[in-house]
C-alpha cells in the first residue's frame, strides 16, 4: 500500500440540505447524529429527573400519584441508559475510533447508518406508551418480573429493547471489525490508543450481553402473553431466575458504560499533564480482567434473594476483586499527573473530577459488595448514591469532558473556555449536592422507589433537589456553549492541545469530511 | 489525481444511502405492529412493515452482491465482512446460552428447591406452598396441579418427547432430525470443497441436497409439534417443562428455516447467475458458516432437551 499521502477529489463532500443527515455513511455524521441524540434524550430523561426531584423534595404526595411517580423513575433509567449514555459512548467512537486508527470510515458504513436510525424508532415505540391507556412502563429499569409480565403495555417496551439491542450490537460489530480490520499499518494492538482499546473491550461485552438481554425480554413477553412458565411457579419455573438472567445482563451493562470512560480520561489526563499515560499496557490488562470478571459477578444485585451460602461468598469475593484492576487504573492516572506541568482547562477539568468522583462510588460498590452489609444496603438510597456516583460524575462527566477535548477538532473552533469552567463548576457542585446526601439518607434507611418517605428524611432530600435542580439547569449552559462553537470561536490549530498526541491531532481542525482514504504510517 | 492501482487498493466506503432508514423505519413498523398484534389492536402494521422489512433487506443484499461483482470488494474489504459474520455468529450463539441457562437453572434449581430443597429455610417452600410436588425431571403435573387438581390453570403434559422405550427408537423423529442436520452439515462441507476445485454442478448438487435436508428438517420439527399439541398434550403451556421444550426447539427451529434461505439464496446465486469463484465466495461460506452453528446448538438441544 502507498505511504504517500495523494490529494485527491474523487469524493465530494457533505450533501447538502436534510438528506445528508438521512443517507449518510459518513462516520463523522452518524457520530454527530448520535451525539445529538444522545443530548436529546439526556434532557428528555433529565426533565423526569426534575420530575422525580420535585415530588421528593419534602414528604407526602404534592405532583403526581405513585403510579406516574414510578413511571418517571422507569423512564428515567431506560432513556439515561439506552437513550442517553450508551449512544453519546458510540457517537464519540463513530467519530473517534476511524480516526484514532487511521483508517477511512467504519468498516460496514450502510450499517453505521442503520445502527443509528434504530434508536429513534426504538424510542419512538417506547414513548408512545405515553399516550396509550395503561401508561408507560413503571416497573424501574431492571424490569422484574412477575411486576413487569403483569403491566399493561410490556410488549410495546419488549419490541422497544430488542430493536435497541439490535442497534447496539450492529454498531459493537462495526467497532470492532473496524479495529481489527482497518488499523493503519505500523499500529499494533498494543500501539493503540486507549479510547479504542476501551471501546474493542466494550463492544465485545455488548455483543455477549446484549442478546442476553434480548431472551430476558423474550422470554417475559412469552410469560406475560403466551402463557408460558419461566418465572411462574405456579408452572415449575421461578421469578429468581429472571433476576439471573437480567443481571448477567445487567453487570456488564454497567461496565460497558464505564470502559469507555476509562479511555477518554487516559486521553485527557495524559495530554494536560503533559506527559505520556502512566502504564498505558497495564491499563489495557487492567480493562481486559475488569471485562472477564464482569461476568462472573452478576449476582452482587441479588444477595438478598435467597441463594445458598457459597453463592453468596463466591459473589462477594469475585466482585471485590474487580476492585484491583479499577484500583490500578486510578493509581495510573494519579501517577500520570504526578510532576506533569498540569493546566486545567475544561476538559482536565472534568477528568479530575471523574478520577475523584468515581472513586467515590467504587468505595461505596465495594461497600455493597459485603454481602451482610449489603443485607443491609440492598434498595435503600445508598444504592441509588452508588450506580448515581458511578454514572453522573463517572461516565456522563467523561462525556463532557471528551465533547470539549475534541470539540475544537470537530467544529475547527475553540468553546469559550471561561462558560465552560462556569459548566463544570456549576455542575460539579450540583452533582456532589444532589447526590452525596443520598448516601446519608439510605444508611439510615431510606428506601428507594417510593414516591413518599418518612419525615426524617426531610431535610436531606430537599438539599438534594436543589442540587438536582442546580445541576439540570447548568445542562443548559451546556447546549449554549457546544452550539456557540459549533458557530463561531477562536479558530483551532490542528494539534489544539499542545500536549496532545495521536492521529486524530495530525488532521486539520475542524477533521476533513474524509481522512486517511489512504492509510498513514504509524512511527516507532 | 491518482493512480488507478490506487483505486482499487482503497477501502471502499460506500456513497450516501437510503436503504439503512428505510429498513430502520420498516424495523419499526415491525416492532410497533407485532406489540399491536400482541395486544390485540390489529395486524395491518406487523404485516406491512415485514413486507418492508424482507423487501428492504433483500435489495439490500443484491446491492452488496452487485458491488461484489463489480469488484469493489478488495480483499480488505471482504475481511470486514468476514469479521462481521463471526460476531454475528457469536451474537447469536449468546442469544441461545440465556434460554440453555434457563433450563440449566430451572431443571438444576428451581425445580428441586420447588420440591422442598433449598438454602433458606429448608423445605420452606415445598412444606408450606407445593406439599405434594415432586420435583422430578420432566415435571409431568406442575407445583400448581399438585395443589389444586384438575383446577390448576397451568397443567403439565400428558406425555413428554423423551425415548421411553429402545423398541421407539426408528420412530423418534428427534433421532430422525439428528441424522437430518448432520447429514447437512457433511454435505454442505462437501459443496464447499467443490467449490474450491471450482466444480460448480457437484457444488449446486450438494448445496442443493443441503437445502432440502433444511426443509426436510423444518416438515419433520412441524410433525413433531403437530404431534405434541396433536396428540401427546404438550404445549407451550405444559408448565416449565412445555415451556423449555417449545422455545429452545422453536428459535432453533426458527434459524434453521433463516440458514435454509440464506442457503437457497446462495444456490440460486451460483445456479442462476454463476457467481461465485473457488477463491472469492463468501456469501457462500458466510451461510454455511451459519448452517454449522444451527447445527452445533441442535447437537445441544438433542442431549439437554432429548435425551438428558
Ligand atoms: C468497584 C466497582 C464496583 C462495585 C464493587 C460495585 C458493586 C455494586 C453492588 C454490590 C451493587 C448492588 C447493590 C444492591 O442492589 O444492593 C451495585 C449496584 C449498582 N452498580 Fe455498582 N459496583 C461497582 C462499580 C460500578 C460501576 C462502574 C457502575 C456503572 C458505571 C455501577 C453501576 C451500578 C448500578 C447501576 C447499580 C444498581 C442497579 C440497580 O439495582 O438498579 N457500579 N454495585
Ligand atoms: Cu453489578
Amino acid at each position: 500500500m502507498s505511504a504517500v499521502i495523494e490529494k485527491h477529489d474523487h469524493h465530494h463532500g457533505p450533501q447538502k440540505g436534510v438528506l445528508r443527515w438521512l443517507f449518510t455513511t459518513n462516520h463523522k455524521d452518524i457520530g454527530t447524529l448520535y451525539l445529538w441524540f444522545s443530548f436529546l434524550m439526556f434532557l428528555t430523561g433529565g426533565a423526569m429527573a426534575m420530575g422525580i426531584r420535585a415530588e421528593l423534595f419534602e414528604p407526602g404526595l404534592q405532583l403526581m400519584d405513585p403510579i406516574r411517580y414510578n413511571q418517571l423513575v422507569t423512564m428515567h433509567g431506560l432513556i439515561m441508559i439506552f437513550g442517553g449514555v450508551m449512544p453519546a459512548f458510540v457517537g464519540l467512537a463513530n467519530w473517534l475510533i476511524p480516526m484514532q486508527v487511521g483508517a477511512p470510515d467504519m468498516a460496514l458504513p450502510r450499517m453505521n447508518n442503520l445502527s443509528f436510525w434504530l434508536l429513534p424508532a426504538a424510542f419512538t415505540i417506547l414513548l408512545s406508551t405515553a399516550f396509550m391507556e395503561g401508561g408507560m412502563p413503571g416497573f424501574g429499569w431492571t424490569f422484574y418480573a412477575p411486576l413487569s409480565t403483569n403491566y399493561p403495555n410490556i410488549a410495546y417496551f419488549v419490541f422497544a429493547i430488542h430493536i435497541m439491542g439490535i442497534s447496539s450490537i450492529m454498531g459493537s460489530i462495526n467497532v470492532i471489525v473496524t479495529i481489527m480490520n482497518m488499523r493503519a499499518p505500523g499500529m499494533t494492538l498494543m500501539k493503540m490508543p486507549l479510547f479504542v482499546w476501551s471501546w474493542l473491550i466494550t463492544a465485545y461485552l455488548l455483543i455477549a450481553v446484549m442478546p442476553v438481554l434480548a431472551g430476558a425480554v423474550t422470554m417475559l413477553l412469552m410469560d406475560a402473553y403466551f402463557g408460558t412458565s419461566f418465572f411462574d411457579a405456579a408452572g415449575g419455573g421461578d421469578p429468581v431466575l429472571f433476576q439471573h438472567i437480567f443481571w448477567f445482563f445487567g453487570h456488564p451493562e454497567v461496565y460497558i458504560m464505564i470502559l469507555p470512560a476509562f479511555g477518554i480520561t487516559s486521553h485527557i489526563i495524559s495530554t494536560f499533564s503533559r506527559k505520556p499515560l502512566f502504564g498505558h499496557s497495564s491499563m489495557v490488562y487492567a480493562m481486559v480482567s475488569i471485562a472477564v470478571l464482569s461476568f462472573v459477578v452478576w449476582a452482587h444485585h441479588m444477595f438478598t434473594v435467597g441463594m445458598p451460602l457459597a453463592a453468596e461468598l463466591f459473589f462477594m469475593w469475585a466482585t471485590m476483586v474487580i476492585a484491583i484492576p479499577t484500583g490500578v487504573k486510578v493509581f495510573n492516572w494519579v501517577a500520570t499527573i504526578f510532576k506533569g506541568s498540569i493546566t486545567y482547562e475544561t476538559p482536565m477539568l472534568f477528568a479530575i473530577a471523574f478520577v475523584v468522583l468515581f472513586t467515590i462510588g467504587g468505595f461505596s460498590g465495594l461497600m455493597l459488595a459485603i454481602t451482610p452489609a449489603d443485607f443491609q444496603y440492598h434498595d435503600t438510597y445508598f444504592v441509588v448514591a452508588h450506580f448515581h456516583y458511578v454514572l453522573v460524575p463517572g461516565a456522563v462527566f467523561s462525556i463532557m469532558a471528551a465533547v470539549y477535548y475534541w470539540l475544537p477538532k470537530w467544529t475547527g473552533n475553540m468553546y469559550d473556555e471561561k462558560m465552560g469552567k462556569l459548566h463544570f463548576w456549576l455542575s460539579f457542585i450540583g452533582v456532589n449536592v444532589t447526590f452525596f446526601p443520598q448516601h446519608f439518607v439510605g444508611l439510615a434507611g431510606m428506601p428507594r422507589r417510593y414516591a413518599d418517605y418518612a419525615l426524617q428524611f426531610a431535610e436531606w432530600n430537599a438539599v438534594s433537589s436543589v442540587g438536582a435542580f442546580l445541576f439540570g439547569l447548568s445542562q443548559l449552559l451546556f447546549l449554549y456553549i457546544v452550539v456557540k462553537a459549533v458557530f463561531a470561536g477562536k479558530k483551532a490549530t490542528a494539534q489544539v492541545w499542545d500536549g496532545a498526541r495521536g492521529l486524530e491531532w495530525t488532521v486539520d481542525s475542524p477533521a476533513p469530511y474524509h481522512t486517511f482514504e489512504i492509510p498513514p504510517k504509524v512511527k516507532g | 489525481m491518482e493512480s488507478k492501482s490506487n483505486i482499487h487498493q482503497k477501502y471502499y466506503v460506500p456513497e450516501q444511502s437510503s436503504i439503512p432508514i428505510i429498513f430502520a423505519f420498516a424495523a419499526l413498523l415491525v416492532g410497533f405492529g407485532a406489540a399491536n398484534a400482541i395486544t390485540g389492536n390489529g395486524t395491518i402494521m406487523l404485516w406491512v412493515g415485514m413486507i418492508a422489512v424482507v423487501g428492504t433487506l433483500a435489495f439490500w443484499w443484491s446491492i452488496i452482491t452487485k458491488e461484489s461483482q463489480a469488484g469493489l470488494d478488495t480483499p480488505q474489504l471482504n475481511n470486514s465482512y468476514v469479521y462481521g459474520m463471526a460476531w454475528f455468529i457469536f451474537s447469536e450463539v449468546m442469544f441461545f446460552f440465556a434460554f440453555f441457562g434457563a433450563l440449566f437453572y430451572i431443571r438444576n434449581i428451581a425445580i428441586p428447591w420447588l420440591g422442598g430443597e433449598g438454602p433458606t429455610a429448608k423445605g420452606l417452600a415445598g412444606e408450606l406452598l407445593w406439599p405434594d410436588f415432586e420435583p422430578t425431571w420432566p415435571p409431568m403435573i406442575t407445583p400448581e396441579q399438585s395443589l389444586l387438581g384438575e383446577n390448576a390453570v397451568t397443567k403439565g403434559p400428558a406425555e413428554n418427547m423423551y425415548l421411553h422405550s429402545i423398541r421407539d427408537l426408528g420412530t423418534w423423529l428427534p433421532l430422525w432430525n439428528t441424522i437430518v442436520l448432520l447429514s447437512s452439515s457433511a454435505t454442505v462441507h462437501v459443496a464447499h470443497l467443490a467449490l474450491k476445485e471450482n466444480n460448480r454442478k457437484r457444488f449446486n448438487f450438494w448445496l442443493g441436497i443441503t437445502v432440502a435436508l433444511a426443509f426436510i428438517f423444518v416438515i419433520l420439527q412441524a410433525v413433531e409439534y403437530y404431534e405434541a399439541y396433536a396428540h401427546l398434550g404438550l404445549t407451550l403451556n405444559s408448565g416449565v417443562y412445555g415451556t423449555t421444550f417449545f422455545m429452545l426447539t422453536g428459535f432453533h427451529g426458527m434459524h434453521v428455516l433463516i440458514g435454509g434461505i440464506f442457503l437457497l439464496t446462495q444456490l440460486m446465486r451460483s445456479a442462476n447467475y454463476n457467481h461465485f469463484t473457488d477463491k472469492e465466495h463468501f456469501g457462500f461460506e458466510a451461510a454455511s458458516w451459519y448452517w454449522h452453528f444451527v447445527d452445533v446448538v441442535w447437537v445441544c438441544l438433542f442431549f439437554f432437551v432429548y435425551i438428558l
